[in-house]
């Protein structure tokens, strides 16, 4: 036993690292990690009759929408890939990166009755929050995959496969770009509300300056394709595209500048939420 | 274990210890005050937003909710936390249990820490009461084997196993708080936080906790750190006894002893003098016509009474203009805060004149008052006798003293369960033995 409680020194001070990390402590609490993101499929879909069907409708019928609205009606052209295998794997991509943001940005906000009784590391959260974005994803994946493989053997899209091994780290990539952004809003919103109003505005105006409905190819050069391009979600999800369906632009130059974003923005999440963590009861 | 009879082993130590809280409301101007603030450091200027002075405990806009803790806890010792409403002892458990940071000092803890202020923490009343042991406990810091392997100890000293699988939020509340505690009462940690928890099911469930608890310190060597206002229940369980007072320890030591000190019956912490002409008013309004300079208790040394014997106490006021048909009032509060009663003169003082000063003894009878320390703060008001009344001085404080019961009758009081108010007793009329007729 006093082997077992030297390996348990805690050491609390009015003073902390801002970069400290501690993942040790967040990978002793996986099985929490595991609990949170069980719940949040779980509740998800209560008292609903149609059940977990509607982790497969739900992105079908937005991306059958957006296929209407904006293939039937706007006429955009999807480069030669059918319209709704297009929005069908856009919208995945899309509902992964933004859910990972919206998500996260109500971290503190909305746990603080559990955050304020007891300790354990907050970072759980954010951590599970983004396993469920992921676990999303592949379920809509199926969806895209039956589609995929429909225009495959109909010889209407020719994927590159050999790109196909970069999907987990630009999944990654934008995980944690999702991740870096939420945790910088859910840090502030504990002071100031406003943002948590703001969130919901941000994360429509940045889809659409996403190409999420269109295809980058669509945009002519000019400022308007610079600010679309310099948008660190837009390489990632071509670059995603150009694996799946074969259709989209590789940009390195772009690819480059979107990691550095994502750096730095996860480094300044990862500060703020340690500021911030320690104290939050207090202001929240 | 051995070298816990050699050497006492340290598991808490607290040194130094600081918490600064903000009052009013947080929001609109804090980002402005923030952004000055943060500008003021750039320049290598003062902060605008930091009150002059540091060693009040009250100081403007902050409140130090702990003022300089330095404690140190041994292993196996079940130490008790008292001490009034605010002294800090919630703080100081929130400090431990990480919830909050201090704002100075240091602590460390030595061995795995597991706090239950609150029970059932995470509980999700759509999931079964399955799923949220699961969930609890891995919130509490299990991990799903450690918990697996404990699932039928819980469910068992739970006492709802017919009701295991059913979503909690069709339990009742003592289900509720039952298969709560029995998660918290499980875990394997060397030290327990615990803040009132074991107020909760009924009186055998509070037992069957109260003796789990004395367990986990006496027979398996843990280290427990109990917070309580319920007396009993701290002679019961703790060897140690710590007592708070705003934001401070004033006593460390014996259970007895610190009871003794918590109640007032040791050195007094009930001033009997108190000066109320610079006390903060509620409004510019307040103390301006007439203000209250002086209250004083006619006791002895402290602010207690006996219960037969009743409270009187002085208070001196400065007249600045004529009010006519003064009264007083004060609403009575408990020492957990909650309020008893109003207490009001029915009679007009007096009407004043300005620039006199007014002396009035008062006097109410408290024998319906149980043994606590209650608190108030006077308002004196002007009454038109139509009904219409407006405060004329009401100093913000809080008058405190306590009531004594030298001659208890009746069942032995307990303030959690009975309140405050001994209500009168209820009289045997008549009756007597049931002949069966026919």
């Amino acid at each position: 036993m006093a082997n077992s409680t030297q390996n348990h020194h805690i050491h609390i001070s009015s003073r902390h690292n801002i970069l400290e990390l501690n993942l040790k402590e967040v990978w002793k609490y996986r099985d929490l990690i595991i609990l949170f993101t069980r719940r949040s499929f779980s509740l998800l879909y209560k008292q609903t009759i149609l059940g977990p069907a509607w982790v497969f409708l739900n992105p079908l019928i937005s991306s059958l929408v957006y296929a209407f609205v904006f293939g039937g009606i706007a006429g955009i052209d999807t480069d030669g890939v059918p319209t709704v295998l297009f929005y069908l794997c856009s919208n995945a991509i899309w509902i992964f990166f933004s859910s990972c943001v919206t998500r996260n940005a109500n971290t503190f906000t909305a746990n603080a009755a559990v955050f304020g009784k007891v300790y354990f590391p907050r970072l759980t959260i954010p951590v599970s929050n983004v396993l469920s974005s992921f676990i999303q994803f592949f379920v809509q994946m199926i969806l895209v995959f039956v589609f995929l493989i429909f225009y495959v053997i109909r010889g209407q899209v020719t994927p590159h496969w050999e790109f196909w091994v970069l999907i987990p780290l630009l999944l990654i990539h934008l995980g944690v770009l999702g991740l870096g952004v939420g945790v910088i809003i859910s840090s502030l919103t504990t002071k100031y509300r406003d943002l948590a109003i703001l969130v919901t505005f941000g994360i429509q105006l940045w889809m659409y300056v996403t190409p999420i409905v269109y295809p980058i190819s669509q945009i002519e050069e000019g400022v308007m394709r610079t600010i679309l391009m310099t948008n660190p979600v837009t390489a990632p999800t071509e670059m995603i595209r150009y694996a799946l369906l074969g259709q989209g632009e590789v940009l390195p130059g772009y690819m480059l500048l979107s990691a550095a974003v994502t750096v730095l923005v996860m480094t300044v999440g990862i500060m703020i939420f340690n500021k911030v963590e320690k104290t939050f009861m207090d202001t929240v | 274990m051995d070298s816990n009879l050699q050497n006492r082993e340290i598991a808490v130590k607290i040194s130094g210890v600081k918490k600064m809280y903000r009052l009013g409301q947080i929001g609109g101007g804090t980002l402005r005050g923030d952004l000055e603030s943060w500008w003021a450091r750039i320049r290598g200027k003062e902060d605008p937003n930091t009150l002059i002075g540091t060693d009040q405990r009250l100081m403007g806009q902050t409140f130090m909710a702990l003022n300089g803790i330095d404690l140190t806890i041994y292993k196996g010792e079940a130490v008790g936390i008292i001490g009034g409403n605010g002294a800090g002892k919630s703080t100081m458990l929130k400090l431990l249990s990480r919830v909050t940071a201090p704002t100075d000092g240091q602590i460390d803890i030595y061995g795995r820490i597991a706090s239950m202020l609150e029970v059932g923490t995470g509980f999700h009343g759509e999931l079964t009461g399955r799923e949220n042991v699961y969930m609890n406990g891995a919130i509490l810091g299990m991990t799903k084997a450690e918990i697996d392997a404990k699932m039928e100890d819980i469910i068992e000293f739970s006492e709802v196993r017919d009701f295991i699988d059913t979503p909690v939020k069709r339990y009742s509340s003592g289900m509720y708080v039952k298969l709560a505690f029995s998660v918290a009462a499980h875990l394997d940690s060397e030290i327990l936080i615990m803040d009132e928890v074991l107020a909760v099911g009924d009186m055998a469930f509070q037992k069957k906790c109260l003796n789990r608890m004395r367990d986990a310190a006496q027979k398996e060597g843990r280290t427990v750190l109990y917070v309580s206002h319920n007396m009993n229940t701290i002679r019961q369980l703790c060897d140690r006894c710590i007592v708070l007072d705003k934001g401070r320890v004033i006593f460390e030591g014996d259970v007895e002893t610190a009871i003794g000190i918590y109640s007032g019956t040791g050195i007094s912490d009930l001033p009997v003098t108190y000066d109320l002409f610079d006390t903060q008013r509620p409004s510019a309004q307040h103390g301006n016509d007439l203000r209250i300079e002086k209250l004083e208790f006619l006791a002895d040394r402290r602010a207690a009474f006996a219960r037969s014997e009743g409270v009187s106490f002085r208070i001196t006021f400065e007249a600045r203009k004529r009010i006519t048909n003064l009264k007083l009032y004060f609403v009575l509060k408990a020492s957990n805060g909650t309020t008893v009663g109003l207490v009001q003169t029915l009679d007009s003082i007096t009407d004043t004149e300005p620039g006199k000063r007014y002396t009035y003894v008062f006097f109410f009878d408290c024998s319906n008052l149980a043994e606590d320390t209650y608190c108030f703060s006077p308002d004196l008001f002007a009454d038109d006798g139509n009904g219409k009344h407006w405060s004329v001085d009401q100093p913000v404080c809080d008058i405190r003293f306590k009531i004594v019961d030298e001659h208890p009758v009746g069942l032995n009081w307990n303030l959690t369960y009975y309140g405050n108010v001994r209500l009168n007793p209820v009289t045997v009329v008549r009756g007597g033995v049931l002949h069966e007729e026919g």
